[in-house]
């Protein structure tokens, strides 16, 4: 098994009141594997997919990928974890405005140590950017954007991609295209792929569907 | 982390004009902290250096006034007309051979007075000393190092250090300094009806024999404390510039900061590669602003020799010398400057969590969070001021007055803009003005640390303008008391004064001896001066306090007048005993504006007794205002006196006038400059912000305003902050212009001085800050005017 959640809590504090987001949500994943994670707004994906990829901490429960445990205290293991085995996706792209598309692409593989520019180039090919290497992420648009961010994200030929609602911002048309090339990409990288989303026919390309739903995992 | 850096950097690739702004400021800052270290060090060495140097302080000397050198030709000039003088040059000997530089000085063998340390010139060989390759007495310590220049050697023990006297020919060589010449030693005594100086060598200044050195050290060092506060002051209005850039650079890379993490680059990681970045800027705009600072100090210079030669007597070199002292300061002030500038923005990043690092509201209630915090602080601040007001004593105390002021009053500074704002906005009738006043609001704390160092720079411009034109008003108007006689006339001996007073019998209704007698008073080189019994003194001295019939008393033994500065500095009352002259009580105390020394008045009898041997030789002749010219004639037909021995009221108080005028342009040079990098800071600043307003103006464009309006709006917001900073300001400055009056020149100087207010050169002021945010508003106005509809409407459209 790539990736377990084990009865994942995740409680929110402000001054006011105290959200109780994650009340004890398990789930896991093989290798390779793709899973759409699915749920009302405000139900707990994101802060699930954060809590898998180290950017945030859980309050309990345990969360291991490859062997490894995720939600430890420490900053630079999760860090680590996350340069090493984890490719993101985000909704907003989150490219580096003053990198190219070709550095933003090598960008993760080269702080993981597993810059390889054939990989990189192939990947520039596969997404139909080869042209537009040398440009600054600004002059393109939202689906190029998106396409640069899963080379990114597969550059360091991680274990796992999470993509939080990687086509939320892209129209119908071009979101098709996009997801398309995400799967293609990661089914021939054998990278295992979870994705929040709230569409259900994005969510119907993937081998599993799951909803979070009051907190734990309800199918 | 090498990846990670380039990334980080790569943000100044595509923003320069945040990185020009960043190195700009912390140049600028460090320039001006760095120029006032670099005079101050020149300074200080010249002062060893002339204690190092044997005998050269005990004459009377004649050095370059203006930017013109003294030259070989002067120096003949002078010969021919008669004066007996003698060139010197001095300069640190360096080469390959030797490991420490020698003090070299060159003499004029032939017409050099006697030298301490040189036992006479007669047991050298003159031939050697005159002839290539020259010939040199040495201090024992650099007698075998002079071999390496081919130089004959003549040891002497009298000579300490590393020092050797040559042939002034040869000196010039060594030191490559052509045909110039650092002065001109005048003999104690000249041949009579020789012409004035000023007539042969205009450009000469005859500077008084120095009292020891380690007294002039002394006697400046409240000068130099003063520039140094002023080179912090404008260091500190630098840093104002630096934070607010850095400020600005750290909320436009949040995003990044972020994406960085997520790609697995630790919290301490970024910590350190964007303190790396850090130093890697100041070190880089440090030394831009080091080679600034040595330029500033180069300009300055000047001014700061002639300040300190006419108000202590002291002299520095024209040189400027690239000492490790300033330079390695100036360095560090860097480093730490942008250490702590950067230091808030460091420790925001370190606190926020990684998810909510990019919401901008996260930032924005941090910011007001941080106004509150900076209120509260300046409070505190304004409060330890107002202790220090009353209680602060000494220039220690007085300089933290200074200090817990301004920047009380500087962290103060937003959180009143905002109730002024907030107040206009609510009272404001129409949509649009209530819009322009919340939106001026908002910008407050992107635009609040220029809007700090322009309250600061205006400030201190009142406070010093105050300051400095309330001692002219003094000091212009105590000169007028303090000269009264209409003449002053120096003869050679007592022959001479009895043949001057049978000349002037009938012609001059008083004939005032001035009798001094150098002592010292309270630990420091002062003087005892004799008052005659004569209307003069008593119409016209300048007294602070005094008892009743004052001059009556001073008829008498023990009585005594002591001047300001020794009566603050000892703590003496009226009543009191002089310190150091035998059984004086003091009966009044006067004011002695421009003299850093203490000084005892006591009549004329009582000094004749106390100090018998010594003779009148200079005299004020008091006499009809309308025969001036006349009795000056006279006195130079029948009696052969020096051009430069007679000199009337007006030509004195011309130069008194002149030495205090010198005295402040320095500070003046400083005011301007620290003004001028605060409407530097508020041109970046808006430069800087107005890449981040399009999303805040894009609506308003949408909704009817043109990009002309807002454009115009944007100016109108600039000026608009730019007057309540400067009405804000003017207080801030009075309060700055009474601590430096009341507490910081008492303690620098010893003299209290009356404060006077000067309302329409601060009109003026005030006009030339809004001019300045005109200005800097204009550019980024007009580039708002012209931005392309289509990166307004990019602002409604989350991608394409």
């Amino acid at each position: 098994m790539l990736l377990t959640v084990s009865d994942v809590t995740k409680t929110y504090r402000t001054s006011s009141s105290v959200v109780e987001v994650l009340r004890g949500a398990s789930l896991s994943l093989d290798a390779g594997e793709t899973l759409a994670l699915m749920g009302e707004s405000g139900s707990g994906k994101s802060t699930l997919l954060h809590l898998i990829g180290g950017l945030d901490i859980s309050d309990g429960g345990v969360i291991t990928l490859d062997g490894v445990q995720v939600n430890l205290p420490s900053d630079s293991h999760r860090a680590k974890l996350r340069a090493q085995k984890v490719g993101i996706i985000f909704q907003q792209f989150n490219l580096i405005p003053s990198l190219t598309v070709s550095a933003n692409i090598a960008f993760q593989a080269q702080m993981a140590g597993r810059y390889d520019a054939v990989w990189c180039d192939t990947l520039a090919r596969r997404i139909g950017l080869s042209e537009q290497l040398g440009k600054y992420p600004e002059a393109l648009s939202g689906g190029q954007q998106q396409r640069v961010a899963i080379a990114r994200a597969l550059a360091a030929r991680p274990a796992l991609i999470l993509a939080d609602e990687p086509t939320g911002n892209l129209d119908e048309t071009t979101a098709d295209i996009v997801l398309q090339l995400l799967i293609e990409i990661a089914a021939e990288t054998g990278t295992a792929l979870l994705m929040v989303t709230h569409s259900a026919h994005h969510a119907q390309a993937m081998q599993r569907q799951l909803t979070l739903s009051g907190g734990v995992i309800a199918t | 982390m090498i990846t990670a850096l380039r990334a980080l950097l790569s943000h100044w690739m595509r923003s320069p004009l945040q990185l020009v702004t960043l190195i700009a400021g912390l140049a600028l800052a460090t320039a001006l902290w760095s120029g006032v270290q670099a005079i101050n060090a020149e300074a200080r060495a010249s002062y060893d250096e002339a204690a190092d140097r044997v005998g050269t302080g005990q004459y009377d000397r004649l050095v370059a006034e203006a930017e013109t050198p003294l030259t070989t030709r002067d120096f003949v000039a002078l010969r021919r007309a008669g004066w007996l003088v003698s060139p010197q040059i001095e300069g640190e000997l360096d080469g390959a051979g030797i490991d420490r530089p020698i003090r070299l000085i060159g003499i004029e063998p032939l017409t050099a007075p006697p030298i301490g340390g040189i036992d006479g010139l007669g047991s050298f060989p003159l031939d050697d000393f005159f002839h290539m390759p020259g010939h040199a007495i040495a201090s024992p310590d650099a007698a075998p190092d002079l071999r390496a220049f081919g130089l004959g050697v003549t040891q002497s023990e009298a000579l300490d250090g590393r020092i050797a006297f040559v042939d002034i020919g040869i000196a010039q060589r060594l030191l490559q300094r052509g045909d110039r010449i650092d002065r001109l030693i005048l003999h104690a005594v000249q041949p009579q009806g020789l012409p004035d100086i000023a007539a042969v060598v205009p450009h000469a200044l005859r500077v008084a024999a120095q009292t020891s050195t380690a007294d002039i050290a002394r006697l400046t060092d409240s000068f130099h404390l003063n520039l140094t506060a002023f080179g912090l002051l404008a260091f500190a209005v630098g840093l104002f510039i630096v934070y607010s850039a850095i400020g600005l650079a750290f909320e436009q890379r949040r995003a990044m900061f972020r994406t960085l993490r997520a790609l697995g680059l630790s919290l301490n990681r970024l910590i350190w590669l964007l303190s790396a970045e850090l130093l890697l800027i100041a070190l880089i705009a440090g030394s831009l602003g080091i080679a600034l600072g040595y330029v500033i100090a180069a300009a300055l210079l000047p001014d700061v020799a002639a300040t300190l030669r006419g108000l202590y007597g002291a002299e520095i070199s024209g040189g400027l010398a690239i000492r490790p002292s300033w330079w390695l300061s100036g360095l560090a002030m860097a480093v730490a400057g942008t250490f702590a500038a950067g230091a808030g923005a460091l420790w925001r990043l370190s606190r926020l969590p990684l998810l909510d690092a990019g919401t901008p509201q996260a930032w924005a209630h941090m910011a007001r969070q941080v106004i509150r915090v900076m209120s509260f602080a300046g409070a505190g601040l304004l409060g330890v001021a107002a202790i220090l007001a009353v209680t602060a004593e000494g220039l220690v105390q007085g300089f933290a007055l200074l200090a817990a002021l301004l920047v009380g009053a500087a962290l103060l500074l937003p959180a009143c803009l905002d109730r002024i704002l907030r107040a206009l906005e609510r009272i404001s009738p129409a949509p649009l003005p209530a819009w322009f006043w919340a939106d001026t609001r908002q910008q407050v704390p992107g635009l609040s640390m220029a809007l700090m160092a322009l309250l600061l720079a205006i400030a201190a411009n009142i406070g010093v303008s105050t300051m400095v034109s309330s001692f002219r008003l003094t000091f212009t108007g105590w000169l007028d008391q303090r000269l009264a006689s209409e003449i002053y006339v120096t003869v050679a001996d007592a022959a001479q004064a009895e043949q001057m007073r049978v000349l002037l019998e009938g012609k001059a209704d008083a004939i005032l001896p001035l009798l001094r007698q150098p002592l010292e008073l309270a630990n420091l080189p002062g003087e005892v001066y004799a008052v005659a019994d004569h209307p003069t003194y008593s119409e016209n001295w300048p007294l602070l306090a005094a008892e009743e019939d004052v001059w009556a008393l001073l008829r008498e033994p023990g009585y005594a007048l002591v001047n300001e500065q020794l009566a603050l500095s000892q703590g003496l009352s009226l009543g009191d005993e002089v310190p150091s002259v035998q059984g004086q009580k003091i009966v009044g105390i006067y004011s002695d504006y421009g003299n850093p020394a203490p000084q005892v008045i006591i009549g004329l009898a009582a000094f004749r007794m106390l100090y018998p041997d010594v003779r009148a030789t200079r005299f004020g002749l008091r006499v009809d205002p309308d025969s001036v010219a006349d009795v000056m004639g006279l006195l130079r037909e029948e009696l052969p006196l020096p051009q430069d021995a007679l000199a009337d009221q007006g030509r004195i108080k011309a130069i008194s006038l002149r030495v205090f005028e010198q005295t402040f342009t320095v500070t003046s040079a400083l005011n301007v400059l620290t003004l001028s990098v605060a409407g530097f800071s508020i041109l970046m600043n808006l430069l800087t912000l107005s890449q981040m307003r399009l999303p805040q103006l894009a609506p308003v464009w949408a909704l009817g305003v043109t990009r002309a309006e807002l454009g115009r709006m944007e100016v109108a917001r600039a000026v608009a902050l730019a007057g309540f900073v400067t009405v804000l300001a003017l207080p801030l400055g009075l309060a700055l212009a009474w601590v430096l009056l009341a507490i910081v020149n008492v303690a620098a100087f010893g003299w209290r001085l009356p404060m006077f207010l000067f309302p329409l050169s601060y009109l003026w002021l005030g006009l030339a800050a809004l001019g300045a945010a005109l200005i800097a508003a204009g550019w980024p106005a007009i580039r708002l005017a012209r931005t392309a509809p289509h990166h307004l409407l990019a602002v409604f459209s989350s991608g394409r």
